[in-house]
C-alpha cells in the first residue's frame, strides 16, 4: 500500500528562539532549521512498514517554502520514493495545512497517512486529526506503536492515564509520538541518492484550496522571566527556606 | 453568546480539568453549558451541574460515545456547536484528539492550549516550547478553543444547580473501535493538579533508585514527575513526563531532582510557583530556573531532605 508521511520545516529543536523586538512573531533569521522531531518519527514508521513489506510506496509531503525542499531531500534520504511541495510563502494555520494534504490525499490516494503529533514552533497538534474530519477517515493520534493487519490498523495511543489501543479501518491517518520508534540517520550514499530522486512542486491555489484564516497573530511576546534564584548551602538551609520564605511546605 | 465547555470525565467521575475549563468559560463571559458525552454517565453528569457558574447540562448517553473515539464524539460535538460561540475543551489527550476534528468539520482554525483569556475574541498561548507567548484573535463564528488546565484556577465544584438536558447525536461512525487500555496505577495525587511534584531525571541512575522519590513524594503529598531521559532510558512509564511533549505542570513546589532543564522540560514546569533543583552539577540549566538550588548528590540530599520535613 501506498503511504503519505507530512513533514514541516521548523527551527531545530537545540536552538532557544528569541522574540523579536517589534513583537511581530520569533527570529528566524540565520537560525539553524531541521525536521520537525515528529515528523521524522513518522517517516521513520513509514520506511520501517517498507521494510517490513506492508508499504509499497512513501511519498514524503510538506507545505511550506522553497526551503522546505530541504526537508523533503532528507525525507527520500532517508527512504521515501518521492516528494510533494506544496509551495508557499505564507505562514499557514493548520485547518489550511490539513486542506492541502486532504488535496493532496484525493490525488495520491494512500491508504495510511502520517504526520507528526504536533510542530514545535507553533505547538498546535492539530493538523492530523483536521485531516481525518476533512477526509472522514479514522484517527490514530500519540501513537506508540501501529500494526497494520489486513483491512484495519492497530494504534496504541500514549493518553494521560497510560497507554490505549484503537483499531482503525484503512485509510486512515496517524500521528506519531515520540517512543513510536527512534528515527534513523541519513547515510551519505543515501544523500546522494536522494538527490535524483522526483520532488514535485504544486501551489494551494492549484491544489484548489483556500488558506484564509479566521485567526491572526496580533503580538509575540517573551515570556515573563523567572526572578533570579539562590543557591543554598545545605538541606536544612533549603528547608528552612521552603517553609519560612516560600512557605509550600 | 454562550459557551459550550466539553467534560473530560473516566468511570463516570468528572474529572478536574473540566473545572479548570469552566474557570476560563467564564472569563469569557455567557452562559455556560457543560456537554457530557460516554455511557452510563449519570455520575459525571450530576457533578457537572453542581459546578459553580454552569447553566446548563447536556448529556448524550451513548455506547458510541464510550472512550470518546473522535471518529464518534467529533460529529456528536459539531452537531450541537451551532447553538454556541464558543466551544471549549481542556487540552488534555482527549481534548486534544477529538477538538481539532471538530473545528475541522465546522470549517474553523481552532486555538490550541489558551493560557488566557485577553478578551471575548483574544487569547494568549505559547508557542516554541513556551519560549514566546503569542497573542490571537478569533472571528470565527464558533471559536473552537483547548484550554491549558494550569493558566487557569479551577472553579468551585460545588455550587451549581445547572438543569440537566438529554442530547443526542449520530451514532457509531463505524470507522474505529476500542481494543483496550493500559492504565497506570498510583495511588499518589495526579501529576497535572497536584499541589507539589517531585520530578527525576536521567540523574537517577535507574528505575529502582526512582524508591527514594517515591518516599519523599508521600511525606509531601506529592505527585511524581519524570524527565524525557528518565522515561526515554526505561527508568519510569511516559505518563509520568513532564515537558512540551508530556504533561504541563504548574504545582506550588516543583522539585527537579538530577534534571538539567532543557527547553522541553522547561515548557512543562516553568510556571510552578517554587523551584528547586537538587543537582551534581552546578552548570545545570536547571538553575537559571530555579528558586533554590542546592548543588550536591541527590543520594545524599534526597534521603537527608526526607528525613527534615
Amino acid at each position: 500500500m501506498k503511504v503519505l508521511v507530512a513533514v514541516k520545516r521548523v527551527v531545530d529543536y537545540n536552538v532557544k528562539v528569541r522574540v523579536k523586538a517589534d513583537h511581530s512573531g520569533v527570529d528566524l533569521a540565520n537560525v539553524k532549521m531541521s525536521m520537525n522531531p515528529f515528523c521524522e518519527i513518522a517517516v521513520e514508521e513509514a520506511v520501517r512498514l517498507k521494510e517490513k513489506g506492508v508499504v509499497t510506496e512513501i511519498v514524503a509531503v510538506s507545505v511550506g517554502p522553497t526551503a522546505a525542499q530541504e526537508q523533503l531531500r532528507t525525507a527520500l534520504a532517508l527512504g521515501a520514493d518521492r516528494a510533494i511541495l506544496v509551495e508557499t510563502n505564507e505562514e499557514l494555520s493548520s485547518l489550511a495545512i490539513a486542506k492541502s494534504l486532504k488535496a493532496l490525499v484525493d490525488k495520491e490516494q494512500p491508504q495510511l497517512v502520517i504526520l507528526g503529533k504536533q510542530a514545535i514552533d507553533s505547538d498546535n497538534n492539530q493538523s492530523g486529526q483536521m485531516l481525518a474530519a476533512l477526509t472522514g477517515y479514522a484517527q490514530g493520534t500519540f501513537a506508540s506503536k501501529v500494526e497494520v493487519a489486513g483491512d484495519k490498523v492497530n494504534v496504541t495511543r500514549e493518553i494521560d492515564g497510560g497507554l490505549q489501543t484503537v483499531a482503525l479501518n484503512l485509510p486512515a491517518i496517524v500521528t506519531t509520538d515520540l517512543r513510536l520508534n527512534e528515527p534513523r540517520y541519513a547515510s551519505l550514499p543515501n544523500i546522494m541518492k536522494a538527490k535524483k530522486k522526483p520532488l514535485e512542486t504544486l501551489t494551494p491555489d492549484a491544489l484548489g484550496v483556500s488558506t484564509a484564516s479566521t485567526v491572526k497573530t496580533l503580538k509575540v511576546e517573551a515570556p515573563a522571566a523567572r526572578s533570579a534564584g539562590i543557591k543554598v548551602k545545605s538541606v536544612a538551609e533549603l528547608v528552612e527556606k521552603l517553609k519560612n520564605e516560600a512557605k509550600v511546605i | 453568546m454562550a459557551v459550550l465547555v466539553i467534560a473530560e470525565h473516566s468511570n463516570g467521575a468528572l474529572a478536574s480539568a473540566t473545572l479548570n475549563t469552566v474557570a476560563a468559560a467564564q472569563k469569557i463571559g455567557g452562559d455556560i453549558a457543560v456537554l457530557v458525552a460516554g455511557q452510563n454517565v449519570a455520575g459525571a453528569a450530576e457533578a457537572a451541574a453542581r459546578i459553580a457558574g454552569v447553566a446548563k447540562v447536556l448529556v448524550a448517553d451513548n455506547a458510541a460515545y464510550v472512550h470518546q473515539l473522535p471518529e464518534n464524539v467529533a460529529p456528536l460535538i459539531a452537531s450541537i456547536a451551532g447553538n454556541f460561540s464558543y466551544v471549549l475543551a481542556p487540552a488534555t489527550t482527549n481534548g486534544k484528539n477529538f477538538l481539532p476534528r471538530v473545528a475541522a468539520l465546522l470549517d474553523v482554525d481552532q486555538i490550541s492550549e489558551i493560557i488566557e483569556v485577553v478578551s471575548a475574541d483574544t487569547f494568549k498561548r505559547p508557542i516554541y516550547a513556551g519560549n514566546a507567548i503569542a497573542t490571537v484573535q478569533s472571528s470565527a463564528a464558533v471559536k473552537v478553543i483547548t484550554v491549558r488546565g494550569t493558566g487557569f484556577d479551577a472553579v468551585a465544584a460545588e455550587g451549581g444547580s445547572a438543569a440537566v438536558e438529554a442530547v443526542s447525536g449520530p451514532a457509531d461512525a463505524g470507522k474505529s473501535a476500542f481494543v483496550g487500555e493500559e492504565l497506570a496505577k498510583s495511588d499518589r495525587p495526579e501529576l497535572t493538579a497536584a499541589k507539589i511534584v517531585v520530578s527525576g531525571g536521567r540523574g537517577m541512575g535507574n528505575g529502582d533508585n526512582f524508591s527514594i522519590l517515591y518516599s519523599l513524594a508521600d511525606k509531601l503529598g506529592a505527585a511524581v514527575g519524570a524527565s524525557r531521559a528518565a522515561v526515554d532510558a526505561g527508568f519510569v512509564p511516559n505518563d509520568m513526563q513532564v515537558g512540551q511533549t508530556g504533561k504541563i505542570v504548574a504545582p506550588q513546589l516543583y522539585v527537579a531532582v538530577g534534571i538539567s532543564g532543557a527547553i522541553q522540560h522547561l515548557a512543562g514546569m516553568k510556571d510552578s510557583k517554587v523551584i528547586v533543583a537538587i543537582n551534581k552539577d552546578e552548570e545545570a540549566p536547571i538553575f537559571q530556573v530555579a528558586d533554590y538550588g542546592l548543588v550536591g548528590d541527590l543520594f545524599e540530599a534526597v534521603p537527608e531532605l526526607q528525613g527534615a520535613l
